[in-house]
């Protein structure tokens, strides 16, 4: 699903220039639930990021379900995560002015589906996220877990190859992480290729690979046996 | 433009931020409604001025003399210089290709006028038959002094529709006699005149009458002449000007007075008048323009500010639009929709209640100096596309850089 080859990211701030990626190689199939980790300013998120077409790298190379990503232009790089992919923010991102239905049903709303279908689909995921009686409150109406289980319904309902969660339970507490963390796993075990960073074991450990960042580069790519979040809730 | 799903997302945007929707319109709404007030009561000012000067016709010379003040070929000053017949015949003979109307006047002051039991004192006048157009007179019953009466020094009189009023109480005036220092008149006819009761409170009567009755003799005491309209006002201006100076020099040849005596004949061009009347509505005119296009720019920048406002305060928001695959034209194209729609409602409706406010109140002013205070129609929506406009050029370059920004530091936590 995902090839990267000698992926480099700098970044510059005047003079100064910070060598953040110095050539990660990895590759990640069909099905896989990834999580990535490794201290603070690492590189996770950058790597992330390049992954999601937030950013670009410097260089090397990237291939998503076999098609290069490369040289893109703001117009393609948003269709290709309109397609491609669903984002999970450890700050939920959620529009705040509308309800969870119409948060859902944003990506949606440019992949061009009419209205009607848009309600649907939206209700149907935030249904398998266990949201349906919420759907018409307001983000500030919700818990921490509620919104991001909101945000997993959105990332989840332009039905992408890869799910990018950036610390998706940073801001949660321990029960509501996991609960978080069940719904990842039922996800991935429809067969959804999923990407976690984390800084927190437990987290990593209901994954079933993880990838060690240090300084720019991978340290360690491990399968794990994974633990199942469900036993928790 | 027309894309339904477009409109729905950018109604629903806006419902549920009404304050922010309610504030914007608000400022452009008041804008236009300011500047429709403005150019309303320019015109008001501007119809108001024009119709004060409208009373007497616009483009006339009127000549009466006075005392000399200066010693002139061994003339003492202090000469009273008396207009005669012979002098009223040279202006219109020297000038009769450029003059329309003239007419010489006889006048006494204060005339003891009565009919029956009535009495009342009215400036009486010895006038010829053009007088009617110098003075806008409009004759409401019977008819206007003719040559024939003039020729013959018939004891006819025309009364201003105030004497009527005073001393025949509503009854037909037409044919009755009226008496003045026991000479008695024929009322032949009644005029209205624009210029309102002072101008109506006067009788008119042939010149030779007035001269034989009054024992005037040979003796005028002024004369009034119009000029022919030039299709440009500067010529006629020039022209007036001109006839004005050669009368002048005329009748101090020939009542030998000195050139540079200014109090010994007067003669006074209204053509002149009128222009500084023209010049003030036009002085008028500009300063309401330029409060209004200040209004207009101060509008603009308060739309531009807004939507700069409202495009930092919705940064997060675009980023996440663009995460979740919004192209960033897209972003452009729903900012600007919203803000033209929203400014083009608004404008519009202040635009209405401007209209509305000067439909209202434009007929309860009473005022000489403001009458119907009006805009023209397609001036106001002309500013209102000029605001729209000009907001959208203003609103689109936050959002063209607004889009512009990377979605990862638009959802860059703080
Ligand atoms: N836009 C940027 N401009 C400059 N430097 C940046 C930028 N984004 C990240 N960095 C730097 O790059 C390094 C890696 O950042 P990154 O966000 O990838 O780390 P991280 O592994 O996600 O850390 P954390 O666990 O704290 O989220 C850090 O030193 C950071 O300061
Ligand atoms: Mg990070």
């Amino acid at each position: 699903m995902i090839q990267i080859k000698d992926l480099h990211k700098s970044y510059h701030m005047g003079t100064n220039s910070l060598h953040v990626l110095k050539g990660i190689n990895f590759d990640v199939k069909q099905g896989e639930l990834v999580s990535i980790m490794g201290s603070s300013g690492s590189g996770k998120s950058t790597l992330l990021n390049i992954l999601g077409m937030l950013d670009e790298a410097d260089e090397g190379s990237y291939t998503l379900d076999n098609v290069p990503i490369k040289n893109l232009n703001e117009k393609i790089a948003a269709n290709y995560r309109n397609k491609f992919l669903g984002f999970i923010f450890q700050s939920f991102n959620l529009i705040n002015y509308k309800s969870a239905l119409d948060n859902v049903a944003l990506p949606l709303y440019y992949q061009g589906l009419p209205r009607k279908e848009r309600v649907e689909k939206a209700m149907h995921y935030l249904d398998k996220v266990g949201l349906a009686p919420w759907s018409h409150h307001l983000p500030n109406e919700l818990s921490g877990g509620q919104k991001q289980r909101v945000a997993i319904a959105r990332a989840l309902a332009s039905d992408p190859k890869v799910l990018l969660a950036d610390e998706p339970t940073g801001a949660l507490d321990t029960k509501t992480s996991y609960e978080v963390m069940d719904l990842i796993q039922g996800i991935n075990d429809e067969g959804k290729t999923i990407l976690v960073v984390t800084h927190e074991h437990d987290i990593a450990q209901m994954t079933k690979r993880i990838v060690n960042l240090k300084d720019g580069v991978i340290i360690d790519d491990s399968v794990v046996e994974q633990v199942r979040a469900s036993q928790y809730v | 433009m027309f894309d339904i799903e477009r409109w729905q997302e950018i109604f629903e945007t806006l419902s549920k931020n009404k304050l922010r929707t309610f504030l914007t319109g608000l400022s452009v709404a008041s804008g236009i409604f300011i500047l429709v007030i403005l150019l309303g009561f320019s015109s008001g000012i501007q119809n108001g001025v024009t119709s004060q000067f409208e009373r007497d016709a616009t483009n006339s010379i009127s000549v009466w003399t006075g005392v000399t003040t200066k010693e002139y070929k061994g003339l003492n000053p202090g000469r009273r210089i008396q207009l005669k017949n012979e002098d009223f015949n040279a202006v219109v003979t020297k000038y009769n290709d450029n003059l329309e109307y003239k007419s010489a006047f006889y006048t006494i002051w204060g005339g003891l006028v009565n009919y029956k039991n009535e009495s009342g004192n009215y400036r009486i006048q010895g006038v010829m038959p053009d007088n009617q157009f110098i003075e806008n007179a409009d004759i409401s019953q019977g008819r206007f002094l003719n040559h024939s009466d003039v020729v013959g020094a018939k004891k006819v009189a025309v009364i201003g529709n105030k004497v009527s009023q005073d001393l025949f109480k509503g009854d037909d005036p037409i044919g009755k006699d009226i008496s003045l220092y026991g000479i008695n008149f024929k009322v032949i006819g009644v005029f209205f005149d624009p210029g309102g009761e002072r101008d109506e409170s006067k009788v008119m009567m042939p010149i030779t009458t007035a001269q034989k009755a009054f024992n005037g003799g040979n003796d005028i005491r002024s004369m009034m002449y119009t000029v022919k309209m030039s299709d440009n006002f500067d010529e006629a201006v020039a022209l007036s000007e001109q006839i004005s100076l050669g009368i002048e020099n005329d009748i101090k040849e020939t009542h030998i007075i000195a050139p540079d005596d200014i109090s010994a004949v007067r003669v006074n061009n209204t053509l002149e008048e009128a222009r500084k009347i023209y010049s003030l509505v036009d002085t008028i005119k500009a300063v309401f323009w330029f409060v209004g296009i200040g209004t207009i720019i101060a509008g603009v920048v308060g739309v531009g500010n807004i939507m700069l406002i409202i495009v930092k305060e919705r940064t997060k928001e675009i980023g996440i639009r663009k995460a979740l695959g919004a192209e960033p034209m897209s972003i452009v194209g729903m900012i600007l929709q919203e803000s033209v729609f929203v400014t083009m409602f608004s404008g519009l409706f202040g635009l209405v209640a401007g209209l509305g406010l000067l439909e209202f109140v434009g007929p309860l002013i009473e005022s000489d100096f403001i009458k119907y205070p009006q805009v023209d129609f397609n001036t106001a929506l002309t500013t209102v596309f000029v605001l729209v406009f000009a907001g959208a050029i203003a609103g689109f370059i936050p959002a063209y850089r607004a889009a512009k920004i990377k979605p990862i530091v638009a959802l860059r936590d703080e």
